[in-house]
């Protein structure tokens, strides 16, 4: 039992990854897709942090003394990068929402399948 | 200079592309895509012949910091037959693009999407050449995010460009993170992200469970990105309703990036002794691929439009390529690589190809190419023989493909699988057919559009039929970088 409690952000991580999946498969709204799948990168970013904390650790800095006792600072860093790349998809990502509520005038999943098959089934009968 | 080869080729096209989107006028940006996968290329070749030459790996240690501390870029036999795969249809699509691009993209975004094409291939150069897991995910970021902006840019075209584009980015986003979650794993098991200090510490690692569990996520996220069956259904719209040039370099390289990341992360990290590997995820990997290549050739046979037709077709071949993982041998492994590179070689003819014609009429239906064969002979022909090289008929690449996918098999009495491999491959012939029928047999309707052909539309498709049947006819040297490659993975014997 207490190494579930000392793993609490663990599960804490999975939980989040479990809420933000489930929005990016279970919601047809693109925006709430899009939020959906912010939370599921976040929980992974949570992952990363909390795995390079060590107990009693003070940040990375050089102090010159020896024996400080520090967090492990690469996975912040690697953090810090997949951050960027998370700004840079949600970025994308809601500019492709624009631009399709720009010509479909809907963001619902369900609304543009059924147009988006509207037109194949008109190239189809075309051909 | 000679020893910065590996990163230069990533370096041009990165640094390229900021250069690309601020260069105005016509052609500009083209011509220094041009310039740039050409000298990537050239690159490209010039490490392959220096790699072979060479006993093992050429290292590249990148701002001088050695592994495992640094991050360092690995030029060995895998790598180095893919580098010039990836860089060598990227420079023949750059050709391409310039007719492609003009007639399909709005003049204002012409530097944009160049930007962005440079950086799709630095993403995938990079993603192959690097030897530092993050940075595998990095790269692969890199060229996801500029392949969705391409994807999207078909919209000026046909609209439904967006929401393709926009599924291809949630799901390759979803992806990429299976991916970091299952690296999150390993680097809390070893305490390192390189490639080959990942491999020896996880020797050591004592649970078991934990490890499988990594491999997992990763296996999974690549799968993903290969568009593997049955998680392929971002790819077939995103190919279909991109503009043509993208069309072409993503069907002939971006799939095949990840289908080398994933035997670089499973045999090169896990190895083929790792528990659970060869049992569990070999398996699950020869279903997918044998379930793949049916259902991408089925769903091919009923496709009515050509870009979705080899869309579906690529998924099939995805399936091949995945059986020759799945076989855990030498010979399998040697496929996978000889299938990677044909395959690349004749979905960009057939993509080229097809380009040139969806540039004149829009789309690419087989209503559109009905009795063109008497009236664009070249091109149809240069899409015949790329689609008789899938089936895999001799003399062209596809059979040897084949040939030694069929062996691999045969090598693990998987008479089954070889049968069913052999049944998929000749169902092919029913949607190459229905292309022959309708280009050659039926009567140009009148009224249709006439399409022409000019050496600027069939060149680059021709190059890469040439080089689909060179490769078939002189396959020994292909075969041999091949069995090189494996052996990175594989030992002699399996």
């Amino acid at each position: 039992m207490s190494s579930l409690a000392g793993q609490w952000n663990y599960f804490l991580v999975i939980a989040l990854m479990m809420i933000g999946f489930y929005a990016v498969i279970a919601r047809g709204n693109m925006v709430k897709k899009m939020v959906g799948l912010t939370i599921f990168q976040t929980s992974v970013f949570m992952l990363y942090i909390s795995m390079g904390k060590v107990a009693n650790g003070t940040a990375p800095i050089l102090t010159g003394e020896a024996q400080t006792l520090y967090a492990n600072p690469l996975p912040h860093v690697l953090i810090l990068t997949a951050i960027v790349v998370g700004v840079a998809t949600t970025a994308v990502g809601y500019a492709l929402i624009i631009r399709v509520y720009e010509s479909y005038g809907t963001i619902e999943d369900d609304d543009l399948i059924k147009m988006i098959e509207a037109e194949e089934n008109a190239e189809a009968r075309d051909a | 200079m000679m020893q910065h080869l590996p990163v230069l080729q990533v370096l041009l096209p990165l640094l390229g592309a900021p250069l690309a989107a601020l260069l105005r006028g016509r052609d500009m940006a083209w011509g220094l895509a041009l310039l740039l996968t050409g000298a990537a290329f050239l690159i490209s070749a010039v490490l392959f012949s220096l790699q072979y030459q060479a006993d093992g790996p050429l290292i590249y240690d990148l701002g001088g910091w050695p592994a495992p501390l640094g991050i360092v870029y690995v030029i060995d036999a895998a790598s180095a037959l893919v580098l010039p795969v990836v860089s060598g249809l990227a420079f023949v699509a750059t050709i391409a693009a310039r007719r492609l691009v003009e007639a399909e993209i709005d003049a204002r975004d012409h530097a944009l999407f160049y930007a962005a094409w440079l950086l799709t291939i630095a993403g995938m150069l990079g993603q192959v050449t690097t030897g530092d897991a993050f940075n595998i995910f990095v790269f692969l970021e890199i060229s996801s995010l500029s392949a969705y902006a391409l994807v999207a840019m078909g919209a000026g075209r046909d609209r439904r460009a967006l929401p393709a584009a926009f599924n291809y980015l949630i799901l390759g986003t979803v992806g990429a993170t299976f991916y970091v979650i299952g690296l999150g794993l390993l680097y809390m098991l070893t305490g390192t992200l390189n490639l080959m200090d990942l491999s020896e510490r996880l020797a050591e690692v004592e649970s078991a469970r934990a490890a499988f569990t990594a491999l997992a996520f990763i296996a999974l996220g690549l799968f993903l990105k290969m568009a593997l069956f049955p998680l392929h259904f971002w790819l077939v719209p995103a190919y279909a309703y991109a503009p043509s040039a993208v069309s072409a370099l993503m069907a002939a390289t971006a799939t095949k990036v990840s289908v080398y990341v994933l035997i670089r992360l499973m045999f090169g990290v896990f190895g083929v002794e790792f528990n659970g590997l060869a049992d569990a995820i070999g398996l699950l990997i020869l279903t997918l691929g044998i379930a793949g290549a049916f259902a991408g050739t089925l769903a091919a046979i009923l496709e009515t439009d050509l870009k979705k037709l080899f869309a579906q077709s690529s998924i099939a071949q995805l399936g091949y390529m995945a059986i020759g993982i799945g076989a855990m041998s030498l010979t399998g492994l040697a496929a996978a690589f000889i299938h990677l590179f044909n395959h690349a070689l004749m979905k960009g003819a057939l993509f080229l190809a097809i380009g040139a014609i969806a540039a004149q009429v829009g789309r690419a239906s087989m209503q559109s190419i009905e009795g063109a064969g008497r009236q664009i002979p070249i091109t149809m022909t240069a899409i015949l023989v790329g689609g008789l090289a899938l089936i895999g008929v001799p003399l062209t690449a596809g059979f040897i493909s084949k040939v030694y996918l069929v062996r691999a098999l045969l090598e693990q009495n998987f008479w089954l699988l070889a049968g069913l491999t052999f049944i998929s491959s000749a169902l092919a012939l029913a949607y190459v057919w229905k292309i022959i029928e309708a280009a050659w047999l039926k009567e140009r309707p009148a009224g249709a559009p006439v399409l022409l052909e000019t050496p600027a539309h069939y060149v680059p498709a021709w190059l890469m039929v040439l080089a689909t049947i060179g490769f078939g006819i002189f396959a020994g040297p292909l075969v041999d970088a091949a069995y090189a490659a494996a052996a990175v993975f594989i030992g002699e014997g399996r």
